[in-house]
């Protein structure tokens, strides 16, 4: 079996998160890629290729890489939502590959909880928008909906089923000291909070939060001179499928088949070789699909899957074990934030939520309404 | 009738569906080449890259895909809630995302439905649709 390491993600941090009002996004950013480099023992100059996504300004790198003093030989602003910086992963490993550069730094940071950017309507439906925007679907939670509206009809998923996900992240978060949201909820509980787009209750939905990330990908020969155990990206891919939801080919299929299916096979693995997940928890229906698609189980047995708690710390399948978008931090594109938790697992730093000896990981973003998805496959030796 | 409701910019591509609303007339494209139609409307047929599309009147006949029931809305759809959003299936064969008007118990994926067109805001005429009657469904 082929297990190629095609580079090594060598540090990660995370900025302030929850609410931050008295932080700007450059600030979060700037304490991310400030301790993600100091955990691997590399400087700023050392950094050669920067990676951003974020809509805070027109070019984020542009902003970014002044404000941080970096001169970058390589740059990539790729913005597929929340699932960018899976990609990011991608593009850093092919450029790495090609001998482009040896340190990539991937940044991303948000204060949309402090700056209350949620639930603003726009004035205007440009271009391809103006065939939804008028309708009135809140977004992106309305399209998310309608998936899990479909699901249900085509399989009889319910709405206990897909509480089993909110019950079980929010379990994870309980181990988690740096979570939003740590008191332990029941399936009743998520039943009865109210409805924001049927099926979908309010704890149905990620937290929306401040917060920022960064992650650090260097070539192999970097690797051997940092401080920290390298975490090896063994496979990665990258699709989208739509813009608009009701372009969607299949609204219970997201790209997850495609870019998990590629990732695996780059990396040789099999799904009962993989000790941990942490999937893009947008909301309970985006995990249920994703677990589907990625072939963890079949069309449609999503729900039966999770039952059970079967996601649960203890349980036979750890998933979004920082307690996830559901209850850890959400600051509007999460994706960053799954590489953290998992380059953590696999270094077993993660204490009373560690999944015992993990050693292979899959991570994968999900970013739009189930409009693009990435997915990475991580190792340690 | 609703103010503020976020308004299409009518641009080469759209302006005829957006007239055909006002006139009552449910518009989609046809590509010639490859013979499917098309919604929404392009330059381009994105199924065979043909650009042989021209403009059809739609039998306004379709069928509910899915919905969401929206209980919590912003801004000018505050006061609609709680209202239907789905995608429909026209029997053309192209899917669009639309509201579904009347009573709320007669919507059901599969459902038989029609467009009715609505004055939404000022000038703004958009393509809702309503489930049939059994009688008259097919
Ligand atoms: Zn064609």
């Amino acid at each position: 079996m082929r297990r190629d390491r095609l580079a090594a993600i060598v540090g990660v941090a995370e900025s302030e998160l929850g609410e931050t009002p008295h932080r700007t996004v450059l600030q979060l950013q700037a304490q991310a890629a400030k301790a993600a480099l100091a955990e691997a023992g590399l400087e700023k100059g050392d950094v050669d290729a920067l990676f951003c996504a974020g809509n805070w300004a027109w070019s984020t790198n542009l902003m970014l890489a002044e404000y941080l003093g970096i001169t970058p030989r390589y740059t990539d602003t790729t913005n597929i939502g929340g699932s960018s910086f899976e990609a990011h992963v991608g593009h850093a490993v092919a450029g790495i590959q090609a001998g482009l550069f040896d340190v990539a730094l991937i940044c991303y940071g948000s204060t949309q909880r402090s700056q209350r950017l949620r639930g603003h309507v726009p004035p205007d439906a440009p271009l391809t928008e103006q065939f939804e925007r008028p309708f009135g679907l809140p977004t992106p939670v309305g399209a998310y909906a309608l998936a899990a509206m479909r699901h249900m009809h085509e399989y009889g998923t319910t709405s206990e089923q897909l509480a089993e996900i909110a019950v079980a992240t929010r379990k994870w978060a309980t181990l988690n000291d740096k979570a939003f949201m740590r008191e332990p909820i029941t399936i009743e509980d998520v039943l009865n909070s109210r409805l924001i787009c049927e099926p979908l209750h309010l704890l149905d939905c990620c937290l929306v939060t401040d917060g920022g990330g960064a992650v650090v990908v260097v070539s192999e020969r970097v690797a051997q001179r940092c401080r920290t155990r390298p975490v090896w990206v063994l496979g990665h891919g990258e699709t989208h499928t739509h813009h608009t939801i009701a372009n969607m080919p299949d609204l219970t299929t997201t790209g997850a088949a495609v870019s998990g299916r590629r990732a695996m096979e780059m990396a040789g693995v099999r799904h009962d070789e993989i000790d941990v997940v942490e999937i893009y928890d947008s909301f309970t229906i985006t995990v249920l699909l994703t677990l589907e698609a990625l072939g963890f189980c079949k069309p449609g047995e999503g729900g039966p899957f999770v039952s059970g708690q079967r996601t649960a710390p203890g349980g036979p399948f750890p998933m979004n074990t920082n307690g996830g978008g559901l209850s850890y931090c959400h600051p509007g594109m999460y994706g960053i934030f799954l590489l953290i938790e998992a380059v953590r697992q696999l270094r077993g730093e993660c204490g009373s939520r560690q999944v015992p000896d993990a050693r292979l990981a899959l991570v994968h973003g999900t970013g739009g309404v189930l409009s693009s998805t990435a997915t990475v496959i991580l190792g340690r030796d | 009738m609703a103010h503020g409701i976020p308004r299409p910019v009518e641009d080469a591509d759209s302006r005829p569906f957006w007239e055909g609303c006002r006139e009552g007339v449910l518009r989609i494209q046809r590509c010639a080449s490859c013979g499917r139609h098309v919604f929404y409307p392009r330059l381009l047929c994105p199924h065979c890259f043909s650009d042989q599309l021209s403009w059809v009147e739609a039998s306004g006949a379709g069928r509910i895909h899915t919905y969401t029931v929206v209980h919590r809305a912003f801004g000018p759809f505050q006061a609609d809630v709680p209202y239907v959003v789905a995608l429909v299936d026209l029997d053309e064969g192209v899917r669009m995302m639309t509201r579904i008007l009347g009573d709320r118990s007669s919507v059901r994926i599969g459902a038989r439905v029609r467009v009715e067109f609505v004055e939404a805001d000022e000038g703004l005429v958009l393509p809702y649709f309503r489930v049939m009657d059994e009688a008259t469904a097919s």
